[in-house]
Parts: structure tokens; C-alpha cells; sequence
């Protein structure tokens, strides 16, 4: 004892150093465990999420409907939005974001390594505190979007708790782009110009610039509910207040981040359809610069939120043209999608199939946007069930269906066993079948007038039958999740293993083991190309047809197969952390104390974060060796 | 450049690939963060500068002299940051300290010029609660005023880290981040200032 506390005198106590068990979980600063970490809670999420849903659904399934009260409704659609963007879609991006990122740049962690576990526990700090509210009978009943000054009055504590929240998942979206930022600036390998940078790295970056510019408008919004709510401010509840600050705040917030929710997936497919095509992605600095397009012009069109809101005919008239044009970038990475098809040896596997599906159902999801573009429909459609279909068609059809593909893609990596392919084809065609039954007939019910967010719907006014159908779709949705899980369990122990590249990949990741060892890569890559792996496996022939590169001609282009993660060269990673656990933990707890009123409470959890970002700050990343 | 490259600790010891620090890298995307964060504070307090009904107007209660003198002091002390930060560059630690130890103490002059001025203007009937105008003068004044005073803290601990020996002339580049972030402080002020104080309404 006495020893270890003389070795360890610089810290408060010892750093941890177990490799294995929970703590070495709970301590862990390597991107790719928290890329894990992620990717797990996220699917928790979406799991409750999904159960918010079939409720709210078996509620619809007749008119009428006595399943939940009319409260009860509230707080799970409100909670089913919130769930489902801010804990499922926007850290299963995080998740790739983690795992894939610095390992496709060729970088042996993110830029910093504890920022990114603060980062994971702040998500699941907020998460945990959101969903407490329900054991109190008061979760968030205002809608994903908290419109004040409804939410200002709304009675109970589900509003401040969703401030408070949002609040929370804030601070650690933010820190993360920060993190993920300059990793993409700073950490590339050499040779990995901006341009050499695979599309999934392209659209993380920038979804990082999103987040960063985009998080601090809501930011602000959510301090001014909270401070309405407990301090007695006069932002949304004075009758001198304005109306609509919240919406046009909230929106240019909120629409950049529909597009935080979708550049991932389209990132993720722009890895798979090159691969599984066996073809360059067709035309990838237009791919990449209409991401860019996508990233700037997503800051134009925050108020087509809002056209039934009276801004009068110039306004709207600005941001029905604007939210026209940006679906030309969208429009452009579709053409270069099937551009990438076209004439590619296509072999349709799960991840491939996932991606089809998802370019299939974002095309659906992106045309009926454009339609609410249209000023005049947008008023006959707002707030109806269109609407539902619309962004369910781009953000479970499109992010959700994207991202599946990337987990059915990279999974062989993080586990090293593939998943059944058998029974994810069972899983894709489940889910894509179910997804049409349930959203659309919501395009239907919508233009027959059915109204979001009400409990029940009356009798003969032709809503019961197509309600009906999207009900059964619902189940048959969560019966293909089953689906997927009983993939994961049984090819746990059973699986084919799956080698060091085996969808014969193009980019870095395919280059090292699966699982990559915890130093990603025992020497540096050096990249010359994009699609650097791709050229050291294939050359072209006179008549332009891929021929593998000869097996020694391989090896002395850089070990195609065996890769990079060979030795340890005795490489020294960061080491394990309490501080980002210590100082994530309080965040919570002042969300609880602010909540109740009890400020010792508040006091306690600042005086935890705060403690734990000074003795982190004290704290070398880099512990010697002894 | 003559200026010897010390590859940053974070990066494990590698070189990056812009040469920079990455320290300094996400420091400067942060402060964009900051910028969008003052931004949307900034657009609401013009929205509601007016809106009042009952209780004074912000125009009816602000001393401007007053308010100039503290604005002073405030970008005064990005002076003495920038001299703190020459002064560990060429390992003067006494220097450093005392020019860190000025900064911090032109930031709580200006920190307490803010209390004081809360004080008068509550006393007089302009309150968070009194009006939108109130509400959105206040919040944004004490969220710059909360990021001075995290400035203050790390300022000083940077002094308590000097004196313990912990801050040696190679760790430079860890003055040079508090400086960016305290003239970011200072530069959201003269935004805050004119916006609120000089630009009338």
C-alpha cells in the first residue's frame, strides 16, 4: 500500500490500470471501447423508444382508443421524439463517429482520448436523468420540440427535466465535435489529405461543424425555458414576450440537426455501395462537396418549420426557395449513389441490402419533403400525419436503415464474427416491409386531415382502417429488431470468423485485425491514394477490368492482408481515467437538484464535476510505465 | 521557422498534421461554439430591449460613464495577458506570475463593477423578472459575467501552478490557451457593450 502510494504520489489516488471487468469499462479512454459503449446504451435506447412507440400505437390501432390516458400519451410521444434523436440516431452516429473514424484516418486514437469518455458518460448521465422522470409520473410532455410558452406553463417538472436534459446531452455533443474536429484536422496519417479522406470521414466532419455551431442556438433556448420555469424569467411568459422566439431559436437549431441525423448514414453508405459494387464511388469530390453544400445551406431553411406561423409572404416565400434548393446536393449524392451502381459486380449483402433500402426509402422520405417546400400544401399538411410520414421516412427509412448497414458493414471489425447473413436478410426485408405498413399510410390519413399529437380520433371519419395497418407494421418493426438480436446472440459464439477484411474492403479499417489491438495500428500507415488498400490489392489491365495485385507484389506493397496491427512495438496508449466517470456523474445530480428545488443538491453535483475536471486537468494523460 | 517543434503531449507524441497543437485546435473550435452561444443571447436581448410595459427600460437605468470605466478595465487586462504570456516565453516566472495575478485581479474589478451595477439597477425596478427586456439584459450580462469568472479560476490556478513549480517555460503553450480564451472573454464584452449600452434604442 504504502509503495503504490508512494509510485502514485502525483494523483489523489491510483490510476487504474485493469484490462479487463467492469472497471476497465468504466475507466477506458480508447476510442474504440467508447465507440462500443456507445453503440450499446444507444441500442438500449432505441429498444425503450421503440416500446414508446408500439404503445402510442396500440393507443391509434382503433378510433377512440382507452390503452393510455391522454397524459400518459403526451409524455410518450414527447419522450418517444426525444429518445429517438437525441438517444438513439445522434449516438449510433457517435458510436461510428468513435470507432471508425480515427482508424480510418490512420490514427491510433482520437485527439483527446478523456475528453471522449466524458463525453460517453455525459450522454448516459443525461439519458439516465431524463428517463428518471418517468418513476416520478413526470417525464417531458411538450413535444421533442418544446414549444413556449406552452412549456413554460406546462405544470409538473417534465419540462424543466427536459431543459435540463437537453442541457446535459449538450454538453457532451459538444465536447465530442470538438474532440472529433480536431482529431479530423490534426490526426490524419500521413498522406491523408483532405481529399483522401474516405466519405464517412467527410460527413462525420461535417457533422462536427454542425454540432458545434448548431448545439449553442439550442443552448440558449433551453436556458431561457429553464430559467422561465425556475427563476421566474420573463422570455416566453410575459405578454410582452415574443410568441415565436422559441420556434425560430429551436429551429435553427433544429434544422441543422436533421442533418447531424442523416450525414452519418449517407457517409456510411458511400463506404458500403463502393464495396459491395466493387467499383470507385462514382464522381467522390462531388459527393463531397455537396455534403459541404448540405452542411451550409441547412442553416437556410430553419423557418419552413414554420410557415403556418404567419410570417407573412417574403419570409416564406425566402424559405420555400431555399429549402428547394438544398434538395439539389441531396439530390446529386442519389444520382452519384446509383452512379456508383451503375455497371458495378453487385453482391447483395446485408449491409448492401440496408443500403439499397435506405436510398429507396430517403428518396421517398426526401420528395415528399419537398412537397411541404411548396408553401400552400404546407398549410393543408402541417401538423398532420404527412408530416409523421415524411420524417420517419428520412430519419427511420433514411438514419435508421443507414445505420443498420453500417452495423451489419463494420460489425466483423468490432467483433471479429460475422452476422448471419441468412438471418439478416430475414431482419432487412422484416423491417422494410414493416416500415412501408407502418409509415405509409400515414401519408393517407394525413391528407385525409388527422391531426399529430391527439390521443384519440373519432369514429366514421375514415381513419380506422389505415390506423389499423400501421399498427400491425409497427409490430412487424419491432419483430424484425427481434430479428437482429437473435442475430447477435447467436453468431456471439458461433459466428464465422471474419479475418482482417472480409467484404474485401478499400478503406484503412480492413487493414488490421478485427478486433483491432488497442494501438489501431503497430505502425503508422503511410497513404498515397484514396482508396489507398483498394490500389494495393487491384490493378487495372489494358481493358480497364480490376486484376488482383500478385500475392509477393502484395506483400511488398505493405502487408495487404496481415496489415499493420502486427507487433507491439512497445506503443505506450493513454492511460485509464476515473476523472471523466467523476466529472460526468455530477451532471446529473445538479440536474436533479435544480429539478426539485434542492440546491445542496445542485451544489453537490457541480462541486463533483468540478472536482473531477481539476483532478483531470492535474492529472498526466500519459501515466509512466514502472 | 526557428521555433523548436514539441510534439504535443495529447497527440501521444506524434506530429499532427497541421503542425498546431491540437490543444489549439479545439480551443478555437470551442470559441466558435461561444460565438454562436453570445450570438443567440445577443439577437434576443435586441429583440426585447424595448419590451416593457411596466418597470423601467434597460435605457432608463444604464450609467453608461460607469459601465465604460469597468469595459476599460476589462480590455486592460488583455494587456497584462499578453504580457503574462511574453513573460513565461522567455522563462521570467516571476513575471508571469504577477501578470497573471494582474489579469485575474482587473477581471474580479470588473466582476465586482458588474455586482455593484446589478445592484442598482434591481434596486431601481429593472429586474430579471420585470420584463422580457430585464430577463434577456440579465442572462446574457451574467453568462458573459460566468465566463469571466471561469477565467478568473483558471488564471489563478495557473498562478498556484507556478508557484508550485508546475508551470516550467516549456508548458508556454497552456498560458497561450487561457490567454486565447480570456481575449475571447474580452472581445464577446466589447460586442456586449456596444450592443447594449452604446447602440441606442
Amino acid at each position: 500500500m504504502t509503495t503504490a502510494s508512494v509510485a502514485q504520489r502525483s494523483s489523489a489516488f491510483a490510476r487504474p490500470t485493469a484490462k479487463t471487468g467492469v472497471w476497465s469499462w468504466m475507466t477506458t479512454v480508447d476510442h474504440k471501447r467508447i465507440g462500443i459503449m456507445y453503440g450499446v446504451t444507444a441500442m438500449v435506447f432505441f429498444v425503450l423508444g421503440g416500446v414508446e412507440a408500439l404503445l402510442i400505437r396500440l393507443q391509434l390501432a382503433t378510433p377512440e382508443g382507452q390503452v393510455l390516458s391522454a397524459d400518459q400519451y403526451n409524455q410518450l410521444f414527447t419522450m418517444h421524439g426525444i429518445t429517438m434523436i437525441f438517444l438513439v440516431v445522434m449516438p449510433l452516429g457517435a458510436a461510428f463517429f468513435n470507432y471508425m473514424m480515427p482508424i480510418m484516418l490512420g490514427a491510433r486514437d482520437v485527439a483527446f482520448p478523456r475528453l471522449n469518455a466524458f463525453s460517453y458518460w455525459a450522454f448516459l448521465g443525461g439519458g439516465i436523468f431524463m428517463y428518471s422522470s418517468f418513476f416520478i409520473n413526470q417525464a417531458p410532455d411538450g413535444g421533442w420540440f418544446g414549444y413556449a410558452p406552452l412549456s413554460v406553463k406546462l405544470p409538473g417538472h417534465g419540462m424543466t427535466v427536459y431543459a435540463l436534459g437537453l442541457i446535459i446531452l449538450g454538453i457532451s455533443s459538444t465536447v465530442a465535435a470538438v474532440n472529433f474536429l480536431t482529431t479530423i484536422v490534426n490526426m490524419r496519417a500521413p498522406g491523408m489529405s483532405l481529399m483522401r479522406m474516405p466519405v464517412f470521414v467527410w460527413m462525420t466532419f461535417v457533422v462536427q461543424f454542425l454540432l458545434v455551431f448548431a448545439l449553442p442556438v439550442l443552448t440558449v433556448a433551453l436556458f431561457q425555458l429553464l430559467f422561465d420555469r425556475t427563476l421566474g424569467t420573463q422570455f416566453f411568459g410575459d405578454s410582452t414576450s415574443n410568441p415565436i422566439l422559441w420556434q425560430h431559436l429551436f429551429w435553427l437549431f433544429g434544422h441543422p440537426e436533421v442533418y447531424i441525423l442523416i450525414l452519418p448514414a449517407m457517409g456510411i453508405v458511400s463506404e458500403i455501395l463502393p464495396v459491395f459494387s466493387k467499383k470507385p464511388l462514382f464522381g467522390y469530390p462531388v459527393v463531397v462537396f455537396s455534403g459541404i453544400a448540405i452542411g451550409f445551406m441547412g442553416w437556410g431553411v430553419w423557418a419552413h418549420h414554420m410557415f403556418a406561423v404567419g410570417l407573412g409572404p417574403v419570409a416564406n416565400t425566402a424559405f420555400a426557395l431555399s429549402t428547394m434548393f438544398i434538395a439539389v446536393p441531396t439530390g446529386v449524392k442519389i444520382f452519384n449513389w446509383i452512379g456508383t451502381l451503375w455497371g458495378g459486380s453487385i453482391r447483395f449483402k446485408t449491409p448492401m441490402l440496408f443500403s439499397l433500402g435506405f436510398i429507396a426509402m430517403f428518396i421517398i422520405g426526401g420528395l415528399s419533403g419537398v412537397t411541404h417546400a411548396i408553401v400552400p400544401h404546407d398549410y393543408q399538411q402541417t401538423d398532420t400525419y404527412y408530416i409523421v410520414a415524411h420524417f420517419h421516412y428520412v430519419l427511420f427509412g433514411g438514419a435508421i436503415f443507414g445505420l443498420f448497414a453500417g452495423i451489419y458493414y463494420w460489425w466483423p471489425k468490432i467483433t471479429g464474427k460475422l452476422l448471419d447473413e441468412r438471418v439478416g436478410r430475414l431482419h432487412f426485408w422484416l423491417m422494410l416491409i414493416g416500415f412501408n405498413l407502418t409509415f405509409a399510410p400515414f401519408h393517407i390519413l394525413g391528407l385525409q386531415g388527422m391531426a399529430r399529437r391527439t390521443y384519440q380520433y373519432p369514429k366514421n371519419y375514415g381513419f380506422d382502417f389505415w390506423n389499423l395497418v400501421s399498427t400491425v407494421g409497427a409490430f412487424v418493426i419491432a419483430l424484425s429488431i427481434l430479428t437482429f438480436f437473435w442475430n447477435v446472440i447467436k453468431t456471439r459464439k458461433r459466428g464465422e470468423t471474419a479475418g482482417a477484411d472480409p467484404w474485401d474492403g478499400r478503406t484503412l479499417e480492413w487493414t488490421i485485425p478485427s478486433p483491432p489491438p488497442e494501438y489501431n495500428f503497430a505502425e503508422i500507415p503511410v497513404v498515397h491514394a484514396l482508396d489507398d488498400f483498394w490500389h494495393r490489392k487491384y490493378v487495372e489491365d489494358k481493358e480497364g477490368r480490376l486484376v488482383p495485385v500478385p500475392a509477393g507484389a502484395q506483400e511488398a506493397a505493405g502487408h495487404a492482408t496481415e496489415g499493420y496491427g502486427g507487433d507491439d512495438h512497445g506503443i505506450h496508449m493513454p492511460s485509464q481515467s476515473y476523472m471523466p466517470l467523476i466529472a460526468a456523474i455530477g451532471l446529473p445530480i445538479v440536474g436533479w437538484g435544480i429539478t426539485f428545488e434542492q440546491y445542496w443538491l445542485a451544489i453537490v453535483g457541480g462541486v463533483v464535476t468540478f472536482a473531477g475536471l481539476y483532478a483531470w486537468a492535474l492529472e498526466p494523460s500519459t501515466e509512466e510505465l514502472h | 521557422m526557428a521555433v523548436e517543434h514539441v510534439p504535443p503531449a495529447e497527440a501521444g507524441g506524434h506530429a499532427t498534421s497541421t503542425g498546431l497543437d491540437n490543444v489549439k485546435i479545439a480551443m478555437w473550435a470551442f470559441l466558435g461554439s461561444e460565438f454562436l452561444l453570445f450570438g443567440a443571447m445577443i439577437s434576443t436581448y435586441l429583440l426585447y430591449r424595448n419590451r416593457a410595459v411596466t418597470g423601467p427600460k434597460p435605457a432608463d437605468v444604464y450609467d453608461i460613464p460607469f459601465t465604460s470605466v469597468s469595459s476599460f478595465v476589462l480590455l486592460m487586462s488583455s494587456l497584462t495577458m499578453v504580457l503574462a504570456l511574453a513573460a513565461i516565453q522567455r522563462g521570467d516566472h516571476h513575471k508571469t506570475r504577477v501578470w497573471l495575478l494582474a489579469t485575474a485581479l482587473l477581471g474580479m474589478t470588473f466582476i465586482s463593477g458588474q455586482i455593484y451595477e446589478f445592484t442598482i439597477f434591481v434596486q431601481e425596478g429593472f429586474t430579471v423578472r420585470s420584463s422580457p427586456a430585464g430577463s434577456a439584459f440579465f442572462v446574457l450580462t451574467s453568462f458573459h459575467g460566468a465566463h469571466v469568472t471561469i477565467g478568473i479560476l483558471m488564471l489563478l490556478s495557473l498562478v498556484a501552478m507556478s508557484l508550485r513549480g508546475a508551470l516550467p517555460q516549456s508548458r508556454h503553450t497552456t498560458v497561450e490557451y487561457v490567454g486565447l480564451y480570456w481575449h475571447f472573454v474580452d472581445i464577446i464584452w466589447i460586442i456586449i457593450f456596444t450592443v447594449i449600452y452604446l447602440v441606442p434604442s
